[in-house]
């Protein structure tokens, strides 16, 4: 399996660390709450399109959103995780 | 025999080999195989289940009877294919599954109780009395089972892996395959071009054909010569394309010193390729397959693609008289090669009544092959005529086609399903089963020599216009081009013997009738309960057969039948080809500080922390234990001064603007109002509220900060950085990285720790210069180096940090002048009864399952900013009395020794699970305070201080009663590390 890295190109499956479902990255605002339980616990398994992260461990460091298909393996596109939303992002410190 | 004149072997290079422990003398280039029958051998295997000897039948890897062991001692390798293995000066080579030997094996007494050994037998005869199984059963057909063993021995042969990229990876050299590259290569693509054999060619080498006026053979030569010509073009023979996988990846085994005599010291014996290729041509050709009949498994029934390959390659008669047996043109095709070799052949059996007879060979047309006699090598064979007529027809050999089954594996590989074509009588590959890889030539199910060349080239035009290259102009030779005249048939009905479809792993027509019978219809089902295609050979030659069986069996068409799923490997590779590289040291390489040859020098057993080696303690001449060397290094820390490298600890380097603000979110404490110069203890949370890690951060300037953290967790630390800035933090001015590897640092504790420093320091330093939880920049021996004032022991502490090339140097300077102050080295051991004396917890206690209010740190949860792990850590059940709580615990009396993993029960309770109260997490005999200690999580314990538990373990058989007591047994004001 070949992933394309934003930054570093197409490369192979084992420079990766794979982290889930890419709604792990869309935090909830304010105290515990049933989004919260959502974040943390429940995940979808679809059969088809799929979004997941991967981590680019032994590269350049980048998280990676692939969107990809779980039953035809195909790779349909690759962005970096900190460009992917950028006008919803930015916690609150 | 040899036929003069004949083959590609090199006759002026005779070659000396060992078979069965008998000298035997080939030709380079000759097979084991071919150098075998070329001597007269015709037993080279025994079968799986029966024993029954068996000889070679066909050329290539899918042979699933001449099995053999190569060499001896740790490098020997089980079932290696006779028609796949080179012969070479030295090679050892010897038959297995069997005893004594393959010309005489004891275990053929198992032909005998055939009856009893059907589909299942296992199932229907072992399953009373039940104990017996494990017991008698299992472990006597364990030994009866199997082909070829192991040597059971280390093997340190050298293998090796690879990676490769190319433009068109094209699998198979035969006119398919060489066009295919051909077309390519000019168009200057990068081009691999991987044969599985030792010559490039593929079925060219093997039929008499003439291609553009000249052999087969010299034709593929001329095209191999100008690929070899071409910068862009990379060939590879001896190397088999194993498996098909995502992304365009493709396994591949190369032999790559198996062939030699001696090969040279680096040269390895196997490497296996990982090759990534834009686009794909499967050329891989296709597996003649045999006709189910009485006795089919004869030493001398071939294959007559095998026969022909014998005679035309290897210049070897398979036999001085030889009958021909088929379904289909091939089969004459045979008898006229045989024929124009000199070869007798006696009879031509052809199952199509319109067959028409051959030049000067008596033909059976429509004839039912009923039997072959010869155990131990075929003498005849019987026929019956469409009259009812029987013959016996002398022959050695028996060549047999049943038609040919396209090499379509690596297509189905990601699940792909091939269809049936009803012209040919097999499956083929359907476009697009494997992304960016088309099949071309006899793999596609065309057979014609000029129709594989056409294809071939057009499918390297289809992938050079979709890769953007242009596409040159590149002229068809002139070659054969007869279409395929076959009928399909796959058994002779009604055999009198066992007939068989699988050689290798043994299984009959009637194996195949009775899991029909017994209601195994699935393709799926059919497979398992036989074991039909589970061998070594993975039923290249016998699937279809098999399922054309089963689909006559029951009722149903060959396509709706189906065919079993191909997974990888294509052919058997070996664990050390896949794991080469990871063998010992490969899989966990040592990551040694700056200090670790000091260390050992002292004689410091090093233990492991993860990749890290540590030393445990420092032993001094009369210390017996490990205990007393780590008594008197604690006691030297708490009263002179130690030195230990730290160096493991995870360091971040932290920057930008934002960093601060980062580290709030990060760290459930704040951190943006730590100054330059100072040092804060930080706590980090999962997102789900469990404690991640803790560590110190250093603020070493405006917007630049040093994180530590666990030696354990600091790759966990640093994935979650870089995942918290770039999901939630984008466009903010913060970068990390990991600098661990670029700083030595090492720990100074104990009293005279100042005094030490100051010996070395070149401007020394006072409590005002680096106060406690201070830091600075300081000179060291000319360098510049990193100080800071924290202490894991309790003691006055400081840690130093140089840049990792001059850790050796300062490690040894240290060491010594602490010394010449009555302190020294201490290892792990001192160091963890050190924090325990502190309460200071390690991952021992932050374990993956504990909150920061199990830990008593709910305090350090900041109240006035969010940070990770913050809402969830606010959940009902993470907190309150009901929770596992961090506590102190001294046994009654101090002297009784207690174990973490020990479990805690009420005083009077019974120790039992419904009881339990909390458990041990770490423990030590404290020289400091002359007792046993333990950090233990006891429900509601903090509420519990100053009363008593009861500590048992089962395992190691303790039950002591200890006394509950805060976490931190030693100083508890903390003046010590402040003074």
């Amino acid at each position: 399996m070949r992933l394309n890295c934003p930054l570093c190109g197409d490369r192979d499956l084992r420079e990766f660390t794979y982290y889930g479902a890419s709604v792990y990255a869309d935090r909830p605002e304010g105290g515990w709450s049933e989004a919260w339980d959502d974040l943390l616990h429940l995940r979808d398994n679809p059969a088809g399109e799929t979004n997941d992260l991967w981590y680019h461990e032994l590269g350049c460091s980048a998280w990676i959103e692939v969107s990809r298909n779980t039953v035809t393996h195909a790779i349909s596109d690759t962005r970096l995780l900190a460009e992917r939303k950028p006008a919803a992002k930015g916690a609150k410190a | 025999m040899r036929i003069e004149g004949k083959g590609l072997v090199d006759r002026s290079t005779p070659v000396g080999f060992r078979f069965d422990g008998r000298d035997y003398t080939g030709f380079q280039g000759d097979t084991l195989a071919s150098a075998l029958l070329a001597s007269g051998v015709r037993v080279m295997g025994r079968s799986f289940k029966y024993h029954r000897p068996r000889g070679v039948m066909t050329a290539g890897s899918e042979e699933p009877n001449a099995l053999v062991t190569v060499g001896r001692g740790a490098g020997q390798v089980p079932n290696v294919r006779a028609t796949v293995q080179e012969i070479h000066s030295g090679l050892d080579a010897r038959g297995q599954n069997a005893w004594p030997s393959v010309r005489f094996d004891v275990m053929e007494v198992n032909d005998l109780f055939a009856p009893f050994l059907s589909a299942g037998f296992y199932y229907k005869t072992f399953m009373w009395p039940r104990k017996f199984w494990e017991s008698l059963y299992e472990p006597a057909i364990r030994r009866a089972a199997g082909l070829g063993a192991l040597s059971r021995q280390h093997n340190d042969e050298h293998y090796e892996k690879a990676y490769a990229f190319c433009d068109l990876l094209v699998i198979g050299s035969g006119p398919a395959g060489l066009m295919a590259a051909l077309t390519a290569g000019r168009a200057g693509a990068d081009v691999i071009l991987a044969e599985e054999d030792a010559r490039m060619g593929g079925r060219l080498l093997a039929e008499s054909h003439e291609v553009a006026g000249q052999s087969g053979a010299d034709w593929a030569a001329g095209v191999v010569a100008e690929l070899a010509s071409m910068p862009n073009v990379r060939l590879m023979t001896r190397t088999t394309v194993t498996g098909a996988y995502d992304g365009g990846t493709f396994g591949a085994l190369e032999r790559v010193g198996l062939h030699l005599a001696r090969p040279p010291m680096d040269l390895p014996r196997e490497c296996f390729w990982r090759i990534v290729a834009k686009r794909a041509i499967l050329a891989a050709g296709a597996h003649e397959r045999p006709i189910a009949f009485a006795n089919n498994d004869r030493p001398g029934v071939m294959m007559a693609g095998a026969v022909r390959a014998y005679v035309n390659r290897w210049g070897v008669a398979p036999g001085q008289t030889v009958a021909v047996f088929g379904n289909n043109d091939d089969a004459h095709r045979t008898v006229s090669d045989l024929g124009a070799a000199g070869i007798k052949v006696s009879a031509l059996i052809d199952v199509r009544e319109d067959a028409v007879a051959p030049k000067g060979v008596t033909l059976h047309a429509g004839a039912r092959l009923v039997d072959a006699v010869g155990r131990n090598g075929l003498r005849e064979v019987i026929v019956a005529d469409r009259d009812g007529k029987i013959a016996r027809i002398p022959c050695d050999c028996l060549a047999m086609s049943g038609g040919w089954n396209p090499v379509l594996h690596l297509t189905c590989h990601m699940n792909g399903r091939p269809v049936w074509r009803e012209d040919i009588a097999t499956f083929v590959p359907k476009p697009g089963m494997v992304p960016g890889l088309t099949v071309a030539g006899a793999a596609n199910g065309t057979y014609s020599t000029y129709g594989c060349m056409k294809e071939g080239a057009e499918a390297a035009s289809v992938a050079l216009s979709e890769l953007g290259r242009a596409q040159p102009k590149v002229d068809l030779p002139e070659a054969e081009d007869g279409a395929i005249r076959l009928r399909a048939y796959w058994e002779v009905p009604e055999p009198k013997h066992r007939a068989w479809l699988d050689f290798a792993n043994d299984v009959t027509t009637k194996d195949v009738r009775l899991a029909a019978q017994e209601n195994f219809r699935s393709v799926e089902h059919m497979k398992r309960y036989t074991t039909q295609g589970m061998a070594p050979d993975q039923g290249k030659s016998s699937n279809v057969a098999a399922l054309a069986v089963l689909a006559d069996a029951t009722g149903r068409g060959i396509p709706e039948t189906g065919i079993t799923t191909f997974r990888p490997p294509y052919v058997p590779i070996s664990v050390a080809a896949l794991g080469a590289g990871g063998q010992g040291k490969g899989l966990a390489p040592e990551r040694l500080t700056t200090s670790h040859q000091a260390s050992v020098a002292r004689g410091a057993p090093m233990i492991e922390a993860g990749l890290w080696y540590r030393p445990s303690y420092f032993p001094r001449p009369g210390e017996k234990t490990w205990r007393e060397s780590c008594d008197r290094e604690v006691r030297m820390v708490r009263e002179r001064v130690g030195v230990c490298d730290v160096s493991t600890l995870g360091k971040i380097d932290i920057q930008g603007a934002d960093a601060g603000r980062f580290l709030d979110f990060v760290y459930t404490n704040t951190f943006s109002t730590l100054k330059p110069g100072r040092v804060r203890y930080g706590l980090m949370l999962r997102e789900d509220g469990i404690v991640m890690d803790d560590g110190t951060t250093a603020c070493l300037g405006e917007g630049h900060y040093l994180m530590t953290t666990t030696t354990a967790a600091a790759g966990q630390v640093m994935r979650h950085l870089d995942f918290v800035a770039q999901a939630h933090c984008p466009g903010w001015d913060v970068h990390t990285i990991s600098v661990t590897e670029q700083w030595a640092q090492f720990a100074i504790a104990g009293p005279l720790g100042r005094e030490l420093l100051n010996t070395l320091l070149e401007s020394p330093i006072d409590d005002a210069a680096i106060p406690f939880l201070g830091c600075g920049k300081v000179r060291v021996m000319g360098i510049e180096a990193r100080l800071f004032r924290i202490s894991f022991s309790g003691e006055l502490g400081f840690e130093i940090a140089v840049p990792a090339r001059y850790g050796a140097a300062l490690y040894r300077d240290l060491v010594a002048r602490a010394e010449s102050l009555g302190g020294g080295a201490y290892g792990m051991e001192a160091l963890n009864v050190l924090r325990i004396e502190k309460g200071f917890i390690t991952h021992a206690e932050i374990h993956g399952r504990v909150t920061a209010f199990d830990i008593g740190l709910q305090g350090m949860v900041s109240a006035k900013k969010d940070c990770i792990g913050k809402a969830a850590s606010e959940r009902p059940g993470l907190t309150g009395q009901e929770r596992e709580q961090l506590v102190g615990l001294k046994p009654v009396p101090a002297s009784k020794p207690i174990g973490a993993g020990a479990h805690l029960f009420d005083e009077g309770a019974e120790p039992v699970r419904v009881n339990d109260q909390g458990y041990v997490t770490s423990v030590c005999w404290s020289p400091t305070l002359n007792t046993h200690l333990g950090l233990a999580f006891l429900k509601n314990g903090r509420a519990r201080h100053a009363t008593r538990v009861r500590l048992v373990d089962h395992l190691r058989g303790a039950d002591v009663v200890c006394e509950v007591v805060h976490p931190v047994f030693f100083d508890a004001e903390g003046g010590r590390a402040r003074g």
